[in-house]
């Protein structure tokens, strides 16, 4: 439950969210750093850090030479001698040279030393698709790295949620992967709560209460769901939409609690369908609740082919829209 | 073997500001260099251990580096061939032994492979078998190191030759110049990487020559000779201190056995060209240098050669006798708490 | 320029014919009407994205020029309009990759800008930095696998890739193997919005090249002729088996990184402005009138030949269709795309 310091509240979007809280991070703790490509001079691809080396200088605001695999390297060593360094991905299309520094090292670094040293960091990268971004920009990673022991991954879809859940991950002490999704950057408002907050990581949000269908879901899909869980409602259709925000841990109770009424499980993601998300959200269920159910579990997420080409057409196929979920949610009710 | 002492020696000897003392030191931490890892492959002959590392021909760049490093202030991020720096700056064998034992008392409670040593106290990094992996890594310390304005502190670290193919290396040699970073890159050149020969590994055979390209000071050194290293490490040290940025020095040396306990070096090198360049073992070399410029006397030498050995068995018999982890210490230190995936919440 | 001496009227060509040197030209002023029409398109609503490349004609015309078409392969990056062009690429396939259209080489999956053609030996490669060295140095050795002497692989990058670990693994295999490879950096002093003294302690790259134990040289982008030169020497190296170069050529980002870029967050106008004097487009169109190798008449014409050239592709690619949506599922294996089998 987030604890809300004050009363007040601004309406911003989630790019607004994430500047926010960098800035208030970067003002409170003298040990924190942002370091990435672009961040300084340029203010982010996304102006997220805009003017911030104009306040807090060189020395915290880092433009790196274009060296992904050290962006996290050199981050993970600031964090075992005492600085809390935010290290920015510029595209999770680039996180790949990383790949080790982040499953090898920072992962590891706590449990190989039994504690002596550890690695308060976190990773944030714009992820995701729908911005004509093509083959290199708008991929989905989450799958890739929630695998891994030692990690924590969040992708919060609203506002008030990226907020407290930065500055969770950011007072974190272990590594946290922060995933933003691009398209919800400017597009996605919402009420934020003024002052600092945090929200506890493996905690997910019921945004809309129902009793007909479990739908779980996280990222700029979790908007989709929700639209289309209106249309249902206006057919007097009870969908239960489920804001997973917290990819690692992952939060069982919220999922089964939900279960416990509607006995249906539809699972929407953006990433490819095998052996994405959905694929331990349904192992877990089959597992721990299959007398539960009343309809086989199912999942709607992006085609198994390499997200996701230029093309307009190319795209629009392999995203899902708000009336394709809705149809989904549809026969899933009535089965 | 006895060694006949030689005739006064007419040369002096450069010992760049060391005592007698420090020679004996650097000696010591040698012959425990050695002896600790003869130990290792005894033990794994014996089946006590399943694998241990070498690094005979490593001894006097390691002892000589280690001498340069300020215990308390700077900060160490090794490879793992790099015993004799981590006794050098102050691991004691019986903490190297419970590494190889992985016993629960070890610095890792076990979990690391052997020779992975870490020791916050000592200011000794965690490290993993990645090859390059922890460079990244001694840069953010360094990095930190400069960011709270600490003038006097720096970062050693270590790798072989091999290393320096890594993306990771050029990446962090480039960030540190950039920043011009409290670091010195210490490259032990033993000449192979496993069974890769340098020739296989670079188009040219020097390392330091790379550092130009960087913008950074390179020198080579003789990696048989520990003052030379103790001497080249130490202004590097000293540079990087002092605020002077990144340096890249390469320690010319030699890997007399195979990479480790799982590995025939037969199968790739010959036996005579290993025996040709033992005439350089920096063991023996050092031990005759001390000897004819009477630092030590033969006796002391054996004296001291029956300490490390003493020693050694000392912390052997304690780190044997010590106790595995237990099962249950599997699920620990994955996070701050807990380890589960799943967060299930209490009763509803 | 280097090798113009006005005052003694001497032009050293290195061997280029007046043909080549207005074919270079020619190319220079397709880049640059190309790369603008992209800039017009996105203004127009009618593309969404597209990156240009103003300040890198000279050393694109020039190494092009140093290509064997049909023997050599070329690994590119994405502000390689003009060597993509000058190696055979049309401006008709140039479009085509612009609005992402299905006859597009890459089926309009790639961004703009992200060319490949096997026919021209020209390497699909993606956005990410550096991750195409690897593949050209594997392609050099393949040619040297199979004996093939008198073909080489050009490969390019900016001065913000050499940053990257692969740039530095790739030099070094392929100075190892002695392989048939020519890395042709083009220094245009940013990466997006980094300045060269943010990405590297020291600003020559070419010094890097001992480091590797091959040859480096550096030489002047904005001379197209200085280029070619350059790179002639370095490819010829390669093609008779006497192993890699590094090659550095000095130009300029005039624009910004690309159309989501806005430059002047982070650089003044008056910056760029100046750097505008060394503009190679009209520098090499004066030394073609002063050598009289064209006349006012044939630069006239010429451009207007580049606008009707870029005019007719621009309309033949626009009036094609786009990928169908069932083109998403082909080619992400040979066979079938479902992971599961049935």
């Amino acid at each position: 439950m987030a604890v809300v310091s004050s009363a007040n509240s601004t309406v911003m979007n989630n790019v607004e969210a994430v500047r926010a809280t960098l800035y208030e991070a970067m003002k409170n703790d003298e040990r924190t750093v942002i370091l990435g490509e672009d961040v300084g001079a340029r203010g982010n691809v996304f102006l997220i850090t805009k003017d911030f080396i104009g306040e807090f200088g060189e020395r915290r605001v880092i433009d790196t030479p274009i060296a992904e695999a050290s962006i996290v390297g050199i981050a993970v060593g600031m964090a075992m001698e005492g600085l809390r360094p935010i290290a920015e991905i510029q595209f999770a299309d680039f996180i790949y040279p990383s790949f080790n520094q982040i499953v090898g090292e920072a992962a590891k670094i706590r449990y190989r030393s039994n504690g002596e040293y550890t690695c308060p960091l976190v990773i944030r990268t714009p992820y995701g698709g729908g911005v004509r971004g093509a083959l290199s920009h708008s991929v989905s990673i989450e799958a890739l790295f929630y695998h891994v022991p030692g990690l924590k991954i969040v992708a919060p879809s609203f506002p008030d949620d990226v907020k407290g859940l930065l500055n969770a991950a950011i007072d974190d002490p272990d590594p946290v992967l922060f995933l933003e999704h691009k398209k919800t950057y400017r597009l996605i408002k919402g009420e934020v709560p003024d002052g600092h907050y945090t929200i506890p990581l493996g905690k997910a949000n019921v945004r809309k209460a129902g009793t007909q269908l479990t739908v779980v879901s996280y990222g700029l899909y979790l908007h989709w769901a929700l639209e289309a869980a209106q249309r249902l409602q206006e057919e007097n259709l009870s969908v239960e939409v489920i804001d997973l925000r917290s990819i690692r841990p992952m939060d069982k109770t919220a999922i089964l609690n939900s279960l416990e009424k509607t006995r249906k499980l539809l699972i929407v993601h953006e990433d490819n369908k095998f052996g994405g998300i959905g694929a331990e959200i349904s192992a877990m269920v089959a597992e721990e609740a299959l007398f539960l159910l009343d309809a086989p579990i199912r999942r709607l997420c992006g085609p198994d082919v390499p997200s996701m080409g230029y093309a307009l057409p190319l795209e629009e196929e392999f995203m899902s829209s708000p009336a394709e979920m809705a149809d989904a949610m549809r026969a899933m009710v009535k089965f | 073997m006895a060694i006949k002492p030689e005739a006064q020696s007419k040369v002096p000897l450069e010992r760049h500001g060391l005592t007698n003392e420090q020679l004996v030191a650097i000696f010591r931490t040698m012959l425990m260099q050695r002896t600790l890892e003869n130990r290792g492959f005894q033990l794994n002959r014996q089946g006590k251990i399943p694998f241990a590392s070498a690094s005979e021909g490593h001894e006097a760049v390691q002892a000589g580096a280690a001498m340069a490093f300020e215990r308390g202030k700077d900060i160490l991020v090794p490879y793992y061939r790099d015993l004799g720096l981590a006794l050098g700056i102050g691991l004691t064998p019986y903490e190297v032994l419970l590494s190889l034992f992985a016993r629960a008392a070890d610095h890792s409670a076990g979990r690391q492979f052997p020779h992975h040593y870490a020791s916050r106290r000592l200011g000794l990094h965690t490290i993993s078998s990645i090859i390059a992996a922890q460079l990244p890594h001694a840069v953010g310390a360094a990095f930190a190191l400069q960011y709270r304005g600490e003038a006097g502190r720096a970062v050693l670290t270590t790798f072989g030759d091999g290393a320096t193919s890594e993306g990771e290396w050029h990446e962090s040699v480039n960030f540190a110049a950039v920043h011009k970073l409290p670091v010195v890159f210490l490259c032990e050149n033993n000449e192979w990487a496993i069974s890769t020969p340098l020739s296989k590994q670079m188009g040219q055979p020097d390392v330091f020559r790379r550092a130009e390209g960087y913008g950074v000071p390179g020198a080579a050194v003789d990696g048989m000779d520990p003052i030379a290293c103790y001497a080249a490490v130490g202004a590097a040290m000293q540079r990087a201190r002092s605020g002077g940025g990144p340096t890249l020095v390469e320690a010319k040396c030699y890997r007399f056995l195979s990479h480790t306990t799982d590995d025939d070096d037969r199968t790739y090198r010959s036996p005579d060209e290993v025996q040709a360049r033992r005439k350089d073992d920096p063991v023996p070399c050092f031990e005759r240098l001390l000897v004819e410029h009477a630092v030590l006397s033969v006796e002391q030498v054996e004296a001291l050669k029956r300490s490390v050995l003493e020693e050694t068995n000392d912390a052997t018999d304690r780190a044997e006798a010590m106790a595995y982890p237990d099962a249950a210490d599997l699920y620990e230190k994955v996070y701050a708490e807990g380890w589960e995936p799943w967060t299930v919440q209490r009763a509803q | 320029m280097a090798t113009t001496d006005l005052r003694t009227g001497s032009l050293e060509r290195h061997g280029l014919s007046d043909e080549q040197l207005r074919d270079m030209f020619r190319n220079m002023l397709l880049q640059r009407q190309l790369d603008n029409r992209g800039f017009q398109l996105n203004r127009q609503g009618k593309v969404p994205f597209a990156l240009g490349s103003e300040g890198h004609e000279a050393l694109q015309a020039g190494a092009a020029m140093a290509f064997n078409r049909g023997r050599d392969i070329l690994a590119p990056y994405y502000r390689d309009l003009g060597l993509c062009l000058g190696i055979g690429l049309s401006p008709f396939e140039i479009l085509l990759s612009i609005f992402a259209r299905a006859e597009d080489h890459n089926g309009g999956r790639q961004f703009p800008n992200h060319y490949s053609s096997k026919a021209a030996g020209l390497m699909s490669f993606s956005s990410i930095l550096a991750a195409h060295l690897p593949h050209a140095v594997g392609a050099a050795f393949s040619l040297a696998y199979r004996g093939e002497t008198g073909r080489a692989v050009l490969a390019t990058c900016g001065d913000g890739t050499t940053s990257e670990g692969e740039w530095h693994e790739s030099m070094n295999f392929a100075a190892v193997h002695k392989l048939p490879f020519v890395m042709l950096v083009e220094n245009n002093e940013w990466a997006i919005s980094t300045p060269l003294e943010k990405q590297m302690a020291q600003p020559e790259i070419w010094k890097r090249a001992a480091g590797y134990g091959m040859p480096g040289r550096r030489f002047n982008g904005f001379d197209p002729i200085e280029t070619y030169a350059a790179v002639n020497e370095a490819m010829d190296r390669a093609r008779a088996g006497e192993g890699p170069t590094l090659v550095e050529g000095t130009c300029y980002r005039y624009l910004a990184h690309s159309t989501d870029d806005n430059d002047l967050t982070y650089r003044t106008r008056e910056v760029v402005q100046e750097r505008r004097k060394d503009d190679p487009v009209p520098a090499f169109e004066t030394v073609l009138l002063e050598r009289g190798i064209m006349s006012p008449e044939d630069v006239t014409a010429m451009r207007k030949d580049v606008l009707r050239e870029t005019n007719e592709a621009t309309d033949a690619a626009e009036a094609l269709p786009y990928p169908e949506a069932a083109d998403l599922y082909k080619h992400v294996y040979e066979g079938a795309w479902e992971p599961w089998q049935s």
